[in-house]
């Protein structure tokens, strides 16, 4: 029996033609390509020759066993695939990486109606409550704040690939540039700024095959009140906008540190996207997420002062991995609308292009790698194709974009959806080389990545077709080559701290002693089907829990659904990781503030956060954005008296 | 609803024109102006290929032992929600079904009109017409809502095209864990979305009443800002 990517019976002739139509597909690609080496550097071809199983758009085929397994019974089907490629053929490293544009202020004057205190609603604006900062503190958070941006959502046209047709995706526009990912927001903590947010999509009728024109923006890791938070609740259609209103201001500084904050919950690398409940996967898919970075008195964006980081934006690059899929016959970017499990690409963007390229000179540049997902994990790796048994060493200097106590050398870093690490990677060795960060972590459908091999007894491991163990890691040169790093023979002075060889710390963990007023359980689960915490289901109109303004809790996170593998954020404060499975988190880089944490296979992760300064309305939910729009998520309030559900 | 949607639609915003950015942005025309022709065209050529990935023709019967097409006469041009069922689950299918009863009592005359219900079996070889019908009198299941049977190997294609899987292949032959999720969508302007069956009724009913008008509003009205308590008002939950 014959089966199509779909999972339809196909007669034997049939499926013959797809073959050999998939065989000229490949020939094609090979056509302008000189060598196997070449096939190798776009990630087409393993080592082995054989072509590199890639995911596509999802096809649920009836049966996919080109994987078997060992290990524990009933868990084995992290190891088969979900997916079947699907894109049409694209060439690798032939178009530059996109930089995004810095976004550009407007006069308040500009702005019309002039923002109000109180929501417009009147005028159109669609804002669940008057702004707290500038009622809790004119001085310090004064109306209009110093900043005022104006953006609009809309339909934008830009080339991913040159061997694709243009495409009609969402971005946003500062009335200077319409982009996706949208313009870079240079912030600063002390200088609060105000973000008009019109919806100018275009009407439903011409959404291309998915996303609702209806939006609501997420600062992602703001300490922002909730009323310009982007609540997943508070969307809005076509003609209508939100000021939101970003303090800029540390955590604390209305309570345990006051009046300024406390230093040690500085931010630096955030992100924002689009919210909307139900359809934020398809949303953010088409475009509408950008990078939000800021900077103070250490984190300057200037090599010469403060920590000495690389300078901003220079060399200090923001850079947005995302995986797509595009329908084989049009090209064009598809997304899979009956998808339950997440979603994975065939083609890897970063900031915009498929498998771009960057010319880099022989010193230090601090990048901040964000996953915007849908479903993908990534271990990234700097591969040296030439040499490419050598591990290349890099430091991780920030998680989830905040910045470490001192920075970590490491030979890969792994993050889920929504996480940031900010690198430092120094070209100085490879002077007029050619050198690749890589992702070579092995993931075949929406469940996580496969387990790790060899580690623990008993664990789940998966094999191929004739038995071979498959690792969780690819070999270097066979997993997905995101992005090329031409550097330039010339030498060049390098201003910046060297982690290397400098003794560098930058911020102290703030202490996670204090006695919590309550700790609260969180499973993840699905049932019959349904993605859910504690059993229950998003709901715009159920709060779970009341958490006491300016206090300690902790948060259980328990894995309820065996071998998958959740990206758990928690909007308003950060957190830190106290334990897994009740021992000390194993990884250097996680003892760290964090704003999403993963939550591994049948694992129980505890938290620990003090919930300051602002009141109102948050959400916990999963990060893998299917499994979010799916209803594991769930809404917390802030209030001055907070309640007592342990299980909300 | 969808040809009042449409026009309300064209008359309201085009295509933003087109900024040239540092992100190789090119413009729409030369002009500046929206292609409304061009946008219809793609979105034309955009439900061609959902239809052609995810709605495959099928004949089904209804629980009036009518003979039915899954695209032609359910899917197409209309507002649907889809869940799968069997009639002698005992377990969640009857929470889920009463849940979409409350649905339809909410939705009220839309249903039927601008929104159509369909049910899908799981277990069509037991589940026959008259079996089905059974089931929707027992619920007092409305007009406007079809539950719909035919041969074993349509139903589970049509099970796996609209997602109603799970990626565990052992997990996925227990067919109880198909029954929570409802999909809801509006087919011309290819919105598909999903809810928890065992959610409020009132929360699903809002997520189809999306798909009538997507540029529905949650009014604001609430104010954390006070310090009261007002933002705080669980309701009873199902599940809870």
């Amino acid at each position: 029996m014959y089966r199509n990517v779909f999972g339809e019976k196909v007669s034997r002739w049939r499926y013959k033609q797809m073959l050999d139509a998939a065989k000229n597909r490949r020939e094609l690609i090979a056509a302008g390509l000189t060598s196997r080496r070449d096939l190798l550097k776009m990630g087409l071809l393993t080592a082995s020759g054989v072509l590199v199983a890639k995911g596509g758009l999802s096809a649920r085929a009836q049966t996919a066993q080109t994987a078997s397994s060992k290990g524990s019974p009933g868990s084995f089907n992290v190891c088969l695939p979900g997916n079947q490629a699907a894109s049409p053929p694209t060439r690798a490293f032939i178009e530059p990486l996109p930089i995004m544009p810095l976004a550009r202020t407007v006069p308040v004057s500009s702005l019309s109606p002039a923002p109000t205190i109180a929501p417009n609603t009147a005028a159109g604006e669609v804002r669940a409550a008057s702004h707290q900062a500038p009622l809790l503190n004119p001085g310090m958070f004064p109306f209009p704040p110093p900043r005022v941006y104006q953006v609009q959502q809309h339909a934008i046209q830009v080339v991913q690939s040159p061997d694709l047709p243009v495409q009609t995706i969402w971005g946003f526009d500062d009335g200077f540039h319409a982009t996706s990912p949208g313009p870079t927001y240079r912030a600063n903590y002390g200088i609060p700024q105000l973000v008009r947010n019109i919806n100018a999509l275009p009407p439903a009728n011409q959404n291309g095959g998915f996303g609702l024109a209806s939006v609501t923006t997420h600062l992602h890791n703001g300490h922002t009140p909730s009323e310009s938070d982007g609540n997943p609740c508070d969307f809005y259609p076509i003609g209508n906008f939100c000021d939101q209103y970003y303090p800029n201001v540390l955590a604390g500084f209305n309570s345990d540190h006051a009046p300024t904050g406390d230093i040690n919950e500085s931010l630096s690398t955030l992100w924002y996207h689009d919210h909307r409940v139900d359809f934020t996967s398809q949303n953010t898919y088409k475009g509408l997420l950008g990078f939000y970075c800021l900077f103070n008195d250490f984190d300057t964006g200037d090599e010469t002062t403060g920590f000495r980081l690389p300078s901003f934006p220079q060399f200090d690059i923001p850079l947005a991995f995302a995986d797509k899929v595009y329908d084989p016959n049009s090209g064009l970017l598809a997304f899979d609308l009956f998808n339950l499990d997440g979603i994975l690409g065939d083609k890897f963007l970063v900031n915009g292009k498929i498998q771009p390229f960057l010319e880099v000179q022989p010193r230090r540049y601090r990048f901040r790698l964000l996953d915007t997902g849908p479903s993908r994990f990534y271990e990234f790796f700097l591969t040296d194709l030439d040499n490419s048994s050598l591990a290349n060493p890099f430091f991780v200097i920030a998680n989830d974009g905040n910045l470490l106590p001192a920075p970590v050398k490491v030979n890969s870093v792994r993050i889920g959806v929504a996480e940031r690490v900010d690198v430092i990677i120094d070209f100085k060795n490879f002077a007029g080389k050619t050198v690749y960060l890589e992702n070579r972590l092995r993931q075949i459908n929406g469940m996580g990545p496969v387990p790790p091999t060899g580690l623990v007894p008993g664990q789940v491991e998966c094999s191929d077709a004739f038995g071979n163990l498959l690792s969780d890691i690819v070999p270097p040169g066979q997993g997905n080559l995101l992005l090329q790093f031409r550097v330039s023979g010339t030498p060049v002075s390098d201003g910046s701290a060297n982690p290397a060889t400098d003794q560098i710390t930058y911020y102290q963990l703030p202490d996670t002693t204090a006695p919590p007023r309550i700790t609260r359980t969180f499973k993840f689960d699905r049932l019959n089907g349904q993605w859910s915490i504690n059993g229950q289901f998003m709901d715009c109109d159920h709060f779970r829990f009341r958490v006491q303004q300016n206090s300690v809790e902790n948060w259980i996170l328990f894995n309820a659904t065996g071998d998958w593998t959740h990206p758990i954020h928690i909007h308003l404060e950060e957190h830190q990781i106290l334990s897994r499975n009740r021992a000390a988190p194993p990884l250097a880089v996680e003892r760290s503030r964090k704003d999403v944490t993963q939550l591994h296979q049948n694992e129980r992760v505890l938290l620990f956060f003090r919930f300051r300064d602002w009141l109102g309305k948050y959400p916990i939910h999963c990060h893998n954005v299917i499994h979010e729009d799916h209803a594991m998520m769930g809404l917390w309030n802030v209030q001055p008296q907070g309640d007592s559900v342990l299980v909300p | 609803m969808t040809n009042r949607s449409r026009r309300e639609f064209l008359g309201a915003l085009g295509v933003a024109p087109v900024v040239a950015g540092g992100l190789s942005m090119i413009p729409a025309s030369a002009t500046g102006a929206p292609d409304v022709s061009a946008a219809d065209r793609a979105q034309e050529q955009a439900r061609e290929a959902a239809r052609l990935r995810y709605f495959p023709n099928l004949m089904l019967r209804t629980q009036d032992d009518k003979k039915v097409r899954f695209y032609d006469d359910l899917i197409k041009g209309k507002v649907v929600t889809i869940n799968f069922f069997y009639a002698k689950c005992d377990d969640v299918c009857p929470i889920v079904t009463s849940n979409l009863v409350k649905v339809q009592a909410l939705l009220g005359d839309q249903v039927g009109r601008q929104v159509f219900m369909y049910s899908f079996s799981l277990k069509p070889a037991e589940d026959t017409p008259r079996a089905m019908k059974e089931y929707a009198r027992m619920h007092g299941v409305k007009p406007g809502w079809t539950f719909l049977t035919g041969k074993p190997e349509d139903l589970e294609l049509l099970r796996r095209k609209l997602g109603f899987t799970t990626p565990d292949l052992r997990v996925d032959k227990d067919v109880t864990n198909h029954i929570g999720n409802i999909r809801y969508g509006n087919e011309p302007l290819m919105l598909w979305g999903a809810t928890p069956g065992m959610a409020r009724p009132e929360w699903i009913a809002e997520s189809i009443e999306w798909m009538v008008r997507p540029d529905s509003i949650r009014l604001p009205h609430r104010h954390p800002g006070t310090g009261t308590d007002d933002e705080h008002k669980p309701h009873e939950h199902p599940a809870g």
